[in-house]
Parts: C-alpha cells; structure tokens; sequence
C-alpha cells in the first residue's frame, strides 16, 4: 500500500463486483437460438467461412442448430476449431465471420454466428460427450512447447491422428492466456479449464505441467526424445514504453495484473488506482481499462498515440470502453513520468499528429494524475527456450519465429505456431489454426 | 386520388360494411366473442356450427397444433375440434341478441344436421326467428363429425351435398351458403351438385386431412392425447394457395361461373383477401390469423384493402372482382413462345449463393459464380431455361428477376424470338394435336 497514491481494495460491495464481472453477452436461451439461427441463408462457399481463421463450416452448424441436432452442430464447429466454446467468446467476430457475413449487406446485422457458435458448443461441454476417437496408435511421439490454445490444438489434433504427445506447460494450468489472459466478464464458469478438460478427454496427450523448457529442460533433449517438436511458448513480456524510470512503482504491466484478475477468487481483494491512466491501444488495453473502470476505479484513461483507424482493438471494444466510462485519448503518448517519493504518480503527455503519414510530437504537452499507470502496449517473445542451436530460427527484427505455411521452421522436426509466430495476427482463433496445421504437417511427415 | 372507397360487399343478397367475415370456428362460438369482433370492426360473422341437441362433446386436453417458422409464426395450424359444443337454444338467444344490436353486421348461422327433413325444417324456423341473414351448411368438418357421416363425409358425395342443400333451401326462406370440403381431388363436382341443389352460394375451403406431426418420444401423434392421436383439419398460411386453386377453378368452369363465392383459407393480410377476390370471391371469411392474432388485424385489412383500391382506382368491391379470372387458363394454353431469363441485379446481390448451388445442383447449370477470381453471380443465358428457381430462393426482394426476351435470338435455343402465340394445342410434338383441336378449343 502506498502513502502517496490512492491504491486500495474493497472499493465496491460483493453485489457490485458480481454485477460488474457478469457475463458481457449473455448465452442465446433455445427460442432466441431458433430465431437466430432462422435468419442464415446457408449461403453457398459461405463468406463467412472463408473469414473464420479456422474455416469453420458456419452456415451447416448453424442449420444443424435450426434442426435441434445440437451435437452435429458442435461436431462441424469443433472438427475445425476445437476451441470452439473458448473461441465463440473472445473471437472479435465483427472483423472476423460476423463482418463478412451478407446480411451485413442488405441490413447491416449479421447473424450472430458467435451466439449460436457458443450455443452449440456449450451444449456440448455440458453434456461431456467426447465426439472425436483416435486413430489406431502411430508409436510416435510428439514434444508441445507451451499448453495455450495452439499448443493444445496441436497436441489434439496430433492425438486424434493417433500420436503420443507430451505438453510442457511452464505454469501450473493449462490453457495459455485463456486461462490467464482474456477478459474475466468474457469467461464464466471456469469455461478454460472445462474446456481443455474436455479436450485432453480425448486420450493419449501427457500434461507435463511446472515443466519450463530452456529451464526445466532443453530444447535439445526434447528434440532427441521425440519424434517432432511444436513450439507454441506465445509472447512471455510486455514491451517497454521507452522513457526513463518506468520500473518504478505504481507502473504496472497490463498482461500481470490482469493474470491476477483472472485468478482472483475474491475480487474485492485486488488494490485498484482511483484514478488510472492506460497506455497502449490494443485489446490488451482496451481489457485493462475497462475491468479497472469495472472493479471500481473512478476515472480511467486510455492513452492511445494515434488515432481510432489504427487502433489494434475493434470498434465493438472500442465501444465497450466507451460504453463503460472509460476516457479514450487518441493522438496522446507519455513523454514522462511524474514521480513523487520515488513512485509515479502521473505522467506527462505529448499530443501527437499525422505529418505526411508520420507520426510527430507537436511540444504540446500536459499532467494527467493517476494513482496506477498501466503498460499496455504489445507483447514481446521471450527466447529462453530456445538454446545456442535452435536460434537461426527467430526472426530477430520481427521479433517473432520463422515458419513456413504448414508451421515447420527451418529446423528439423521442429514446427511452431500462435503468438510466438508472426504468420496472423495475435488471436485466440489463429493460434487455433496454426496448430491444427502443424499437426497436420506434422502428421504428413511422421507417416512418410 | 380521392375516390371515395366503398368496401360495402354483398353475396347471396347478404350485406356487411366490408367483406371481412369471422369462419365459422371458436372465434364466433358464442356471444361475447362475436360482440368483441363487431366492436374491432369485422363486417359480419358465420356463428360456429350448430348442431342438433344432445350437444357433442369435446376432449378435454390439446385439440390444436401448429406449425412453426423459426421465430414460431404459426405458419399451418391444425385442430380435432368438433362443432359447437353448447346446447341450440343457448346459441340461439345469443344469436338474437347480437343481430338486434348490430344490425348492419352480416349474422350468418351455420349449421350440421343428419339428413332428417324433420332436423331441419325445425332448427332452420329457429334459426329464422333469430333475425340471422342467412344460414352456412357445414359439409367440411374433416373430423370426428366425418366418422358419424356428417361434414366432411356428406361434403364428398355430390349426391348427399344437392339433398341436403335441397332440404335446407325447402326449410327456409335464408339465403344458404354451402361450405364446401377441400378433401376431394376435384372441387367441381361438388359446387355444381350445391348449385343443383339450389344453393345461393358456397363458401370453401373448410380444413384439410392432416397430421401435424409425430411425438419422437411418446411415438404419438400430434395433438396428442392420453398417448393417442387422430387425424385433424389443416388450415392456416399454408393452405392459402391450395384455397385459391379451389376458388378458382370454380370461378373460371362454365357450369359454376356465378356462384356467388365466399372464400375461406390462410386469408391473413388484406392483400390475401384482395387476391381471393381478383379470382371472384364476393367476399372473405377468416379462422387462423383471428386465433393467432386476435381480432384487431381486421383494422389494417380494411384499412389496406382501401388504399390498395385506391391507388388502383377502384372505387367498388365489384371494380376487380374476378378481374384475374380471364388470366387463368389451363397449362396447354400457354405460350411456348414467350422467354424469360433470369437476371441478377449486381447492387442489390447480397453474394450469398443461393441461387447458384440451386441451379448448379437442382436445375440447368446456368449461373456463374465467379468473375475474374473474384465472388460473382452472374446468369449463363445460353443455359438458363427461365424456371424462377433461383428467383424464388433469392433472399433478397427484387435482386432477381424474370426478364422478357421481346425480341433477337434466344442463346439456349437458337431459335429466334417469335412475338405470334404458341402453344401445346398446336406444338409439332404433341401427338393429339390437330386442326380440329384448335378449333374446338376456340369454340
Ligand atoms: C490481455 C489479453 C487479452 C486478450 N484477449 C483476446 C480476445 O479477447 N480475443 C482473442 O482472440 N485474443 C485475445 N488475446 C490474444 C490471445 O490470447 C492469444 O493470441 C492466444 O492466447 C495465443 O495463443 P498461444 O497458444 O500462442 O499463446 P499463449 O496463450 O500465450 O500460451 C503460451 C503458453 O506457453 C507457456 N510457456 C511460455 N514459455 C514457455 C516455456 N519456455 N516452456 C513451457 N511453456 C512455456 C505459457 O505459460 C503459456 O501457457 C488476448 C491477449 C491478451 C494478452
Ligand atoms: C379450431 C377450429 C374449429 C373450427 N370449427 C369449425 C366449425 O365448427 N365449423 C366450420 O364450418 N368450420 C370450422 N373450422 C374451419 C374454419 O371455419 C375455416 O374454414 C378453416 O379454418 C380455414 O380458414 P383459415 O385458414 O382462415 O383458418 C374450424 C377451424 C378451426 C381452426
Ligand atoms: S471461431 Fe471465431 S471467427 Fe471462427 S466462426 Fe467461430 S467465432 Fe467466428
Ligand atoms: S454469411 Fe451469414 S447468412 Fe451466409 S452462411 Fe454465413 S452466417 Fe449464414
Ligand atoms: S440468391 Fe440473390 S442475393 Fe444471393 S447470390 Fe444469387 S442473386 Fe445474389
């Protein structure tokens, strides 16, 4: 607890954190999925399905949900994306299926493939079915390096294809930034973990949890043990802001906090800023403000250094940050901090503009409070799983592992996918698709 | 633009302020009801089918089921409801009640008897006392009365409909209104035996044979009851184009052409009952759309069926009565020679396909779905045979249409665009095909 700042927990009443972290958009009941799922046209080569990174297909899962088969429906959308459930709920579907779907044309209102998709799966989880059965056994062995939603499609995928898989997870729990990461109102029931439960259902991939590779055990060994290698380890650091003495306190990294969020049992019992400033402009931020804003916090301001077009976030969380009271500045940066007792306890702001298409300071510059600071401007990969032989495959300017479009680097036997890759852009979703393809690939050169 | 609409309507000397009627059914059951439907406007009402006293019973658990769209508009309804289940003079009290203090309002009776001339001449002279404009025979209950040989099961038997017509014409001076049965292959036969019989007019259709679904559970059908099940009568939305046919096939026939008409089936919106009517109906009664959605949707039927009149010019009912009649023709009288080809409005497609997977699997082949690798649909006009198919699957109004070749070559044939008529009777490969057949048909 600090003197200078106004940090404390507590701020609202066990009814107000439940109001606050409630489902952000409530499941479809039976009547209302009947009525949505009417509005599909079943369009032939659906555009829809193109637009779904993992090309589900939508307009059959949806029919099967007008006809009542609710297990055929989750068949056609989890062959595909086995995070289906996960999927239905953070995917941002207005630029993905949603966007492209052709009610949009004629009425500007898609159908509400998300919905439905959950509706499906949910059923699903709830009844436990195990849908998939392996292929008689390969005898090979398959290493994951990180159990996230690309590790683990992977490790599914390869297991359904009747392979051995072991996935080294440095954490405790499995399932990556869906357990740890996404938004705690998107993410009820303890859907993460039911859902990879589900999935490992299936037999034959071994969690080896609290194993970090690069510590616990090396790349090398892995590489000697198994017949193939996935690297999926996602994006380990925050990035900088780049001025001076931002490890200071009341600086805070978006991604930790927000770790603590989701594990929290008690929300009462997470300190929050009065007043808080974010930095940043992409779904990260847009999560933080808002659950801040959520668990209490007076006034939160987003900092954004360019304007709504470039914004990495979507316009539907856009307009969930501003729905929910958040102060959205475009055209700002911190230009520095303001430190009181050794602690930050503002930050100085630049404006910004658009000079023949570069982004300048204009000097003009002015003191906002806050009693927390939040980072929030992109990952970064951390390497430490990679030793002295497997370093030709990081692409040291793009920050991100070399692949190829079935996911295979130019190792051997090693292939690796989701954030760690730079192939798409960072989304549950893609992460799905590159290990689907990875097992694919992987399976493909296994048997030749 | 200021004609001043008349929707008074009159069939079989029976006036109403408008030719919206209430069907014979549980809307028009007893006096409540009925005063409710004049109070929301409703130009007259035949009063639930009366029947000889002991009064029927009927079952105490579900009597109707539906079927659904997916946002549960009741698309097709169906009920195993039997005729009036109130004793006669109950009904008959009621009866003149109401027409003393709505007497603008048509007060039609319908009625089921067995073929007892005794039954009639007595219950028709009560009837009479009421008041009442006229009387309905019910010759199309297609359950439960049917299994004791009335309804339906006298409605399929020309002879049974022209007695017992006869038998009500001879009990009363009402006008009688015979309300025909669609279960029968051919509609004819049964309105030429109620003109025989003397009938002032028929009114149809009544419900149609119908299962509405099966229990996958309980293995039953549906309305299901103590796990049984009985056939039941179909009505609704759906059966609307099947009531069309039968009205107009009455209207065109030489020997029915001018039995007045009062048609029954699926009417929902006004634009069903203008349609009704444009194939000769003097006026329409409604069921299902009161049930599902109470009696104030007469309001926008009055209302619509008016300024429809009016941007037509049509001053009276009787300006477009049976003015589609002359159009319908039998399929040997069509023009070969007229072609139409499809066509793809590109700034209302909304890209979604449709039309191509049903051509590309189901019909000719004839619509592209690509151009220059990008998503397109576009008609092939030197495949496309004109079905409507692809018009009729489009999910957007007016993007595809049928387009008249007026003149040039035809790209699927070949053949150039003749403007004369064509048609079976004359075709080379119709083998029954002669002069003579031309001539007698023109005749
Ligand atoms: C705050 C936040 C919110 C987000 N919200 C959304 C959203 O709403 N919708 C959306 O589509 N996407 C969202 N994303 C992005 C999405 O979460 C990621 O794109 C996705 O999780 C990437 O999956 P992954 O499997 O590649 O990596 P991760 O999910 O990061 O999983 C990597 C796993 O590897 C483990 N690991 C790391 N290093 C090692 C090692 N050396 N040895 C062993 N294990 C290791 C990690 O512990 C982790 O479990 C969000 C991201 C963040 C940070
Ligand atoms: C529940 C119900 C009961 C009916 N009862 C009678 C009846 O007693 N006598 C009758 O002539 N027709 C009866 N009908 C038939 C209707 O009058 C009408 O002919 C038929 O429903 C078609 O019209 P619609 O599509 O507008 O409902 C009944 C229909 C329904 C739905
Ligand atoms: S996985 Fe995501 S993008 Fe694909 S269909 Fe489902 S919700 Fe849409
Ligand atoms: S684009 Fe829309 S309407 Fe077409 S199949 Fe996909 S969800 Fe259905
Ligand atoms: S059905 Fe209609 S909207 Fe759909 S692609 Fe064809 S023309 Fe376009």
């Amino acid at each position: 607890m600090s003197a200078t700042r106004d940090v404390t927990d507590k701020r609202l009443t066990a009814r107000q954190y439940a109001d606050n972290f409630a489902d952000i958009k409530p499941p479809l009941d039976t009547h209302q999925a009947a009525v949505e799922s009417d509005r599909c046209y079943f369009c032939y080569d659906a555009p829809c399905t193109t637009a779904c990174p993992t090309h589900i297909d939508i307009p059959s899962f949806i029919y099967k949900i007008r006809s009542g088969n609710l297990v055929g429906s989750a068949r056609n959308i989890l062959a595909e994306n086995i995070f289906g459930a996960m999927c239905a709920r953070v995917c941002p579907v207005e630029d993905l299926c949603e966007g492209a779907c052709v009610r949009n044309t004629a009425e500007d209102k898609p159908v509400a493939i998300g919905l439905l998709q959950r509706h499906a799966t949910d059923a699903l989880l709830a009844s436990g079915e195990v849908l998939f059965a392996r292929a008689p056994t390969s005898g090979k062995r398959v290493a994951v390096v990180g159990g996230g939603p690309a590790g683990l499609s992977c490790a599914h995928r390869l297991a359904m294809l009747g392979h051995d898989v072991s996935v080294f997870e440095a954490r405790r729990k499995l399932g990556g930034l869906n357990e740890y990461g996404i938004a705690r109102y998107k993410v009820l029931d303890d859907i993460a973990q039911r859902e990879v439960d589900w999935l490992l259902s299936i037999g034959g991939i071994t969690a080896r949890t609290g194993q970090r590779v690069g510590v616990d055990i090396q790349l090398a060994q892995l590489r000697r043990d198994f017949d193939a290698v996935f690297l999926a380890f996602g994006l380990g650091a925050v990035n900088a802001l780049g001025i001076s003495d931002e490890n200071v306190p009341g600086v805070f990294d978006a991604v930790r906090y927000i770790e603590d969020l989701r594990q929290a049992c008690d929300l009462s019992s997470l300190p929050v800023g009065r007043r808080v400033i974010v930095i940043g402009g992409g779904m990260t931020a847009i999560d933080i403000a808002v659950q801040t804003r959520q668990l209490g916090a007076d006034e939160v301001t987003l900092l954004y250094r360019r304007g709504p077009e470039q914004m990495g976030a979507s316009g539907y969380e856009r307009e969930l940050a501003q729905s929910h009271g958040v102060n959205v500045r475009f055209w700002s940066r911190p230009r520095r901090l303001v430190l009181r007792d050794g602690e930050a306890v503002g930050v100085e702001i630049e404006r910004t503009e658009l000079v023949d298409g570069k982004l300048v300071a204009t000097g003009r510059t002015q003191v906002l409070a806050a009693d927390m600071l939040f980072k929030a401007i992109g990952q970064t990969l951390v390497p430490d799983a990679l030793d002295d032989s497997a370093r030709e495959i990081l692409d040291t300017k793009a920050g991100k592992l070399r692949v190829d479009e079935n996911r295979r680097t130019s190792l051997a036997g090693v292939w690796a996918g989701g954030d760690c890759v730079g192939v798409s852009k960072d989304l549950t979703v893609a992460a799905v698709q590159d290990g689907k393809l990875a097992a694919i690939d992987i399976d493909r050169t296994l048997r030749a | 633009m200021t004609t001043r609409i008349d929707l008074t309507s009159t069939i079989a000397g029976i006036r109403s302020p408008n030719p919206f009627w209430l069907a014979s059914a549980p809307p028009t059951d007893k006096e409540y009801n009925v005063v409710r439907a004049f109070e929301a406007g409703w130009g007259g009402v035949v009063w639930k089918t009366l029947g000889d006293d002991p009064p029927i019973v009927n079952v105490n658990g579900p009597r109707y089921g539906a079927w659904w769209s997916g946002d549960r508009r009741v698309m097709g309804f169906n009920n195993i409801e039997l005729i009036s289940d109130r004793a006669f003079d109950t009904n008959i009290a009621e009866i003149t009640r109401v027409k003393a203090a709505w007497p603008d309002r048509a007060m039609v009776v319908s009625v089921m008897f067995p073929l007892d001339e005794q039954v009639w001449r007595k219950r028709l002279a009560q009837i009479e006392a009421t008041g009442a404009d006229g009387i309905e025979i019910n010759l199309g209950c297609p359950h439960g009365m049917s299994e004791r040989g009335m309804g339906s099961a006298m409605g399929q038997q020309p002879d049974l409909i022209e007695q017992v017509t006869r038998m009500a014409k001879a009990a009363t001076t009402l006008p009688v209104i015979v309300k025909l049965t669609p279960n029968v292959t051919n509609i004819l036969p049964a309105a030429l035996a109620a003109k025989r019989g003397g009938a002032d007019a028929v009114s149809l259709i009544n419900t149609i044979n119908s299962i509405m679904s099966v229990n996958l559970d309980a293995m039953a059908p549906e309305p299901t009851i103590d796990g049984k099940g009985s056939h039941g009568g179909y009505c609704g939305e759906a059966v609307r184009p099947i009531a069309l046919h039968m009205v107009g096939e009455i209207g065109r026939f030489a020997d029915t052409r001018g039995l007045p008409v009062s048609a029954i089936g699926g009417i929902t919106r006004w634009r069903d009952a203008a349609e009704f009517m444009a194939l000769g109906a003097q006026n329409v009664q409604v069921c299902t759309a009161a049930m599902v959605y109470g009696f104030k949707i007469v309001d926008d039927m009055i209302e619509g069926l008016a300024q429809w009149m009016q941007s037509k010019g049509y001053a009276r009912l009787d300006d477009f009565i049976g003015h589609a009649l002359p159009k319908l023709t039998d399929w040997k009288f069509l023009n070969l020679n007229y072609v139409t080809k499809a066509h793809i409005d590109q700034d209302l497609c909304i890209k979604c396909g449709r039309c191509y997977i049903a051509c590309e699997d189901t019909s000719h082949q004839a619509i592209s779905a690509s151009k220059n690798g990008e998503r397109h649909f576009e008609v092939k006009d030197d495949e496309c045979v004109g079905c409507n198919l692809c018009v009729e699957v489009c999910p957007v109004e007016n993007c595809l249409t049928m387009v008249p070749m007026q003149a040039g070559t035809d790209p699927r044939t070949g053949r150039a665009i003749a403007h004369d008529h064509a048609d079976w009777t004359t075709h080379p490969n119709n083998v029954m095909a002669c002069e003579s057949v031309e001539t007698v048909v023109k005749k």
